[in-house]
């Protein structure tokens, strides 16, 4: 029963997300080469430094590449990409994703907000312009985003540091104590009202019939599974790309459309 | 056990006030304010690139002082329409800070597209860091209007449906808000195309 229960939440949970972004493929890892543009040595390469980078600084930098944007504009696609992967950690909202379209020759840094400051419009604008684009246009792909993501790490790095080793990628800092908390924070709030309750059944008693001592509790529990239910949103929040494909995700970051596109 | 049954009584009956929206709504009105907030800092920011863009292009383009005034006299009509948290249940106001708004936009893509005409500007270090700037701006206005309007909608929704829309008669007398419309060709951002 609690099973059906369950898995009945979990679906209601993920059916927003499916209905809202169909295109948004699936969040893989640090380089999610859909478009087939990057060598598979560099990609590792890339990796692993996107890996170190957020174990050091908690700033989350993704890649993505696409066959095609299929007539979005790049600026839509890469903010709903961006909202649906929510890279970064949630509150310090220090996400990137690094867009590149390959048959469009377009392509997109999506800066979260808590970069905004400095990894600026016009920095990541310049990056596009001076750093990928050149290698773009000779063709030198793997070169583009080996320099690209350098140039993103070099700009933002030190805004941010990471408050607890994650000892794998894309796990959230604060989520721990966001999880650890709430439920308390809602039992405290229920203890409360509960409190309240009572003292207002008594007052009433009273005007009735006198004060009558005794626990009213009789074992009833205002909001039976209240605190598991608020457990099951607070990681929906986090984790909601994927957390099948071996454990990464995005930490709840926001952007707000900061960033800057190019072409080649 | 009477006090307790009557106990669990007054706990439905609290659970009950909480179910009929009253928290909900008024969340969801904070929503939309703050997400309002997002859209008049877009704006704002965009108004703030105007005069080192002018400036900019002033020195390049000496001929083109219509186009320049126009930009110019857009800014300061924006800057006389005041729209506040409160006043977004007035399709008036939002009327008339779109109206605004757009013809600042429409001025800006004059003057973008004016600047066409001299290469050694559009080769300008300067110009192409204001252009990055720039067109940044205008996707972050197109983010922030998509997301006030989807609070908007949210929040419409939330003081229309049963039985939000009772204790919003009885409770919290909350007025619709109004969404940005999409004017015929100002929803697009002005093409920042060189």
């Amino acid at each position: 029963m609690k099973k059906a229960v369950a898995s009945c939440f979990v679906v209601l949970l993920f059916l927003p997300i499916y209905s809202e972004a169909a295109q948004v493929p699936a969040l893989r890892g640090y380089v999610n080469d859909y478009g087939d543009m990057i060598s598979p040595s560099v990609e590792a390469d890339l990796a692993g430094k996107l890996k170190t980078f957020e174990e050091t600084d908690s700033t989350q930098l993704v890649v993505l590449t696409v066959p095609s944007l299929e007539g979005d504009p790049v600026e839509d696609y890469s903010i709903r990409v961006a909202e649906a992967w929510k890279l970064g950690q949630k509150r310090k909202d220090n996400g990137i994703l690094f867009l590149v379209s390959r048959e469009d020759r377009k392509m997109r840094i999506e800066v979260g907000r808590g970069l905004e400051g400095k990894l600026t419009d016009l920095t990541a604008g310049r990056i596009i312009d001076l750093v990928v684009k050149p290698k773009f246009k000779a063709e030198d792909y793997d070169g583009g985003f080996t320099a690209g993501v350098s140039a993103l790490i070099d700009a933002t790095r030190g805004e941010f540091t990471a408050d607890r080793k994650t000892p794998s990628g894309g796990l959230e800092p604060y989520a721990p104590s966001a999880g650890g908390l709430s439920p308390m924070l809602l039992l405290l709030i229920q203890l409360v009202f509960f409190v309240f309750f009572i003292a207002l059944a008594r007052s009433r008693a009273r005007r009735r019939r006198g004060i009558r001592r005794g626990g009213p509790w009789g074992g009833y529990l205002p909001f039976p599974g209240g605190s598991s239910e608020g457990g099951w949103s607070t990681r929906g929040g986090g984790d909601s790309g994927s957390d099948s494909g071996g454990g990464f995700s995005g930490g709840g970051g926001d952007f707000g459309g900061g960033g800057a596109s190019g072409d080649w | 056990m009477v006090t307790s049954l009557r106990v669990m009584l007054l706990g439905i009956v609290f659970l009950l006030v909480a179910g009929c929206g009253y928290n909900v709504m008024q969340q969801n009105e904070e929503a939309v304010k703050a997400a309002w907030g997002d859209v008049e800092a877009t704006y704002q920011r965009r108004n703030d690139l105007i005069p080192n863009l002018v400036e900019t292009v002033k020195a390049y383009a000496k001929f083109e002082q219509d186009t320049l005034t126009q930009v110019i006299e857009a800014r300061a009509k924006v800057g006389t329409v005041q729209m506040s948290k409160d006043t977004l249940d007035d399709p008036k106001k939002l009327e008339e800070f779109q109206s605004a708004q757009n013809s600042m936009s429409s001025a800006l893509s004059r003057l973008l597209v004016v600047v066409e005409k001299y290469p050694e500007l559009k080769a300008n270090q300067n110009f192409m860091d204001l252009q990055h700037q720039l067109e940044g701006t205008e996707n972050r206005i197109n983010v922030a209007r998509t997301r006030y309007n989807k609070s908007v909608e949210t929040f419409n929704g939330s003081i229309r449906t049963f039985p939000n829309n009772l204790t919003n008669k009885i409770l919290l007398h909350l007025k619709p808000k109004e969404p940005f419309k999409a004017a015929p060709g100002a929803e697009k951002a002005p093409q920042v195309k060189f």
